[in-house]
């Protein structure tokens, strides 16, 4: 059993809030370490939270329990691992293109670029493509992301922070 | 600081003052938390409704990683100091089985005078103007002192900071913006901005008191005040908000003495723990 090899099952777990993203894809996964011979071998998974509070955190530990577990991993460790914290730079270019096929304008900036007083976010719509739209709210279903409405095709729509 | 053959050696002392210290980091963050989280189903609109439950989450996802990080700075104190750490009855109890403690323990089994957070945080939502005004005196406070903290000795205390510090950046834009919104809009809501700070403000002090173990992990209280005034005036002069003229400040929460609000928190938040100890569902 090797490192590339765990990675690879790994692809297999999306978050359960972006089902369109595995977790390797959102740059939660952090690190493999595995150690000893294939019967024997463990395994360790090292995983980072977006948001402190991110309840997907715990049923992406399950995923990846289950998951592993059902390719013959027998010891396995999940540590979760905060420094260095989470951003949405580490979204992989074939992430935002599925977050944007799957209906989520992507983060569109670099993180820390933080925005004035009363500024909105320029966001296109996933759907037309239009620049013609408006943010609804800065909060949105999960953390990570806010409302929008697209001014163009009238479609409400979801964007994944810039965080 | 006296000391015998049967106290602590100084690095156990330091122990004891950094697991106090992030049982107050912690305690902010659970009872901010809570407080948030009660407008869940009452936002004045749905998406301020979820704007706080969002904050809420964060505050509480904090809560738990300082709490996880509490109890393995507690279990791994000579077992004289566990004893003698809390004074709550349920904890003491748990304490002398043996067994080592959890986040979920420290959160359920402790009395008010065993919670170490800032009277601020514990005030009633009130209405809309209170919660906005307690959150941004707190989420002010939050952005400066999480910069410090993020280059803590402490790693993971380091690690918590740096990642709450992002949180935090956008709560202070929201609460700020609310501000501005009120102070700066109608007569009443101006009206009502102003006395929420106002009526806060004697709660303030308390976040910025000088703690020796806070200036240890890179936060200095007497430090910070004046970018933490820097913020506010700023915000106050563009909402037309008037610096409240008080300078009497209400301390104690970090000593364990509470306004009687905590305890009604607490008669809430620990009910199920208290009458099925360790129940899970």
């Amino acid at each position: 059993m090797t490192k590339e090899q765990v990675m690879k099952w790994l692809e297999d777990v999306k978050d359960p809030e972006v089902p369109a993203l595995s977790i390797l894809d959102l740059g939660i996964v952090r690190n493999v370490l595995v150690t000893g011979d294939n019967e024997n071998s463990s395994v360790t998974v090292f995983i980072t939270p977006t948001y402190s509070g991110c309840p997907a955190m715990d049923v992406i530990a399950m995923s990846i329990r289950m998951l592993l577990a059902g390719h013959g991993v027998k010891k396995l460790a999940i540590e979760q691992q905060l420094s260095p914290a989470w951003t949405t730079d580490w979204m992989t270019d074939e992430g935002k293109r599925k977050l944007k096929e799957y209906g989520i304008a992507p983060p569109n900036r670099k993180a820390f670029q933080p925005l004035g007083l009363f500024e909105e976010e320029k966001v296109s719509c996933p759907r037309c493509s239009s620049d013609e739209t408006e943010l609804v709210s800065q909060f949105g279903p999960t953390s990570c992301k806010a409302l929008y409405k697209c001014l163009s095709c009238k479609e409400p729509f979801e964007h994944f922070k810039c965080h | 600081m006296q000391s015998n053959t049967n106290t602590a050696s100084p690095s156990a002392a330091a122990a004891e003052a950094q697991l106090k210290y992030t049982l107050q980091l912690a305690d902010d963050a659970l009872i901010i938390g809570h407080r948030l989280s009660e407008w869940c189903g009452h936002g004045p609109i749905l998406e301020q409704d979820i704007a706080l439950t969002n904050t809420a989450l964060d505050h509480l996802g904090r809560a738990r990683s300082l709490y996880q990080y509490a109890a393995e700075l507690f279990n791994k104190l000579p077992s004289e100091a566990k004893n003698n750490f809390f004074t709550s009855i349920p904890m003491q109890q748990l304490i002398a089985s043996g067994n080592n403690i959890g986040e979920d323990n420290l959160a359920s089994l402790r009395d008010g005078w065993d919670y170490r957070n800032a009277l601020l945080l514990e005030q009633p939502n009130t209405d809309w103007a209170y919660t906005i005004a307690r959150s941004f005196f707190y989420d002010a406070f939050n952005y400066l002192s999480f910069k410090c903290l993020s280059d803590s000795p402490d790693a993971v205390i380091a690690a918590i900071a740096a990642k709450s510090l992002k949180e935090a950046t956008y709560h202070l834009r929201w609460s700020k913006e609310w501000v501005i919104r009120l102070g700066d809009g109608t007569e009443e809501s101006h009206m009502r901005m102003q006395k929420a700070v106002d009526d806060l403000w004697m709660y303030t002090g308390e976040l910025l008191a000088p703690e020796k173990t806070a200036r240890q992990n890179g936060v200095d209280g007497s430090a910070l005040r004046q970018p933490w005034l820097d913020i506010i005036t700023e915000v106050f002069s563009e909402a037309n908000i008037a610096m409240p003229a008080g300078t009497w400040m209400q301390e104690g929460g970090r000593d364990g003495r509470h306004t009687e609000h905590l305890g009604y928190i607490l008669a809430e938040l620990q009910f199920m723990q208290r009458a099925y100890p360790g129940m899970q569902w």
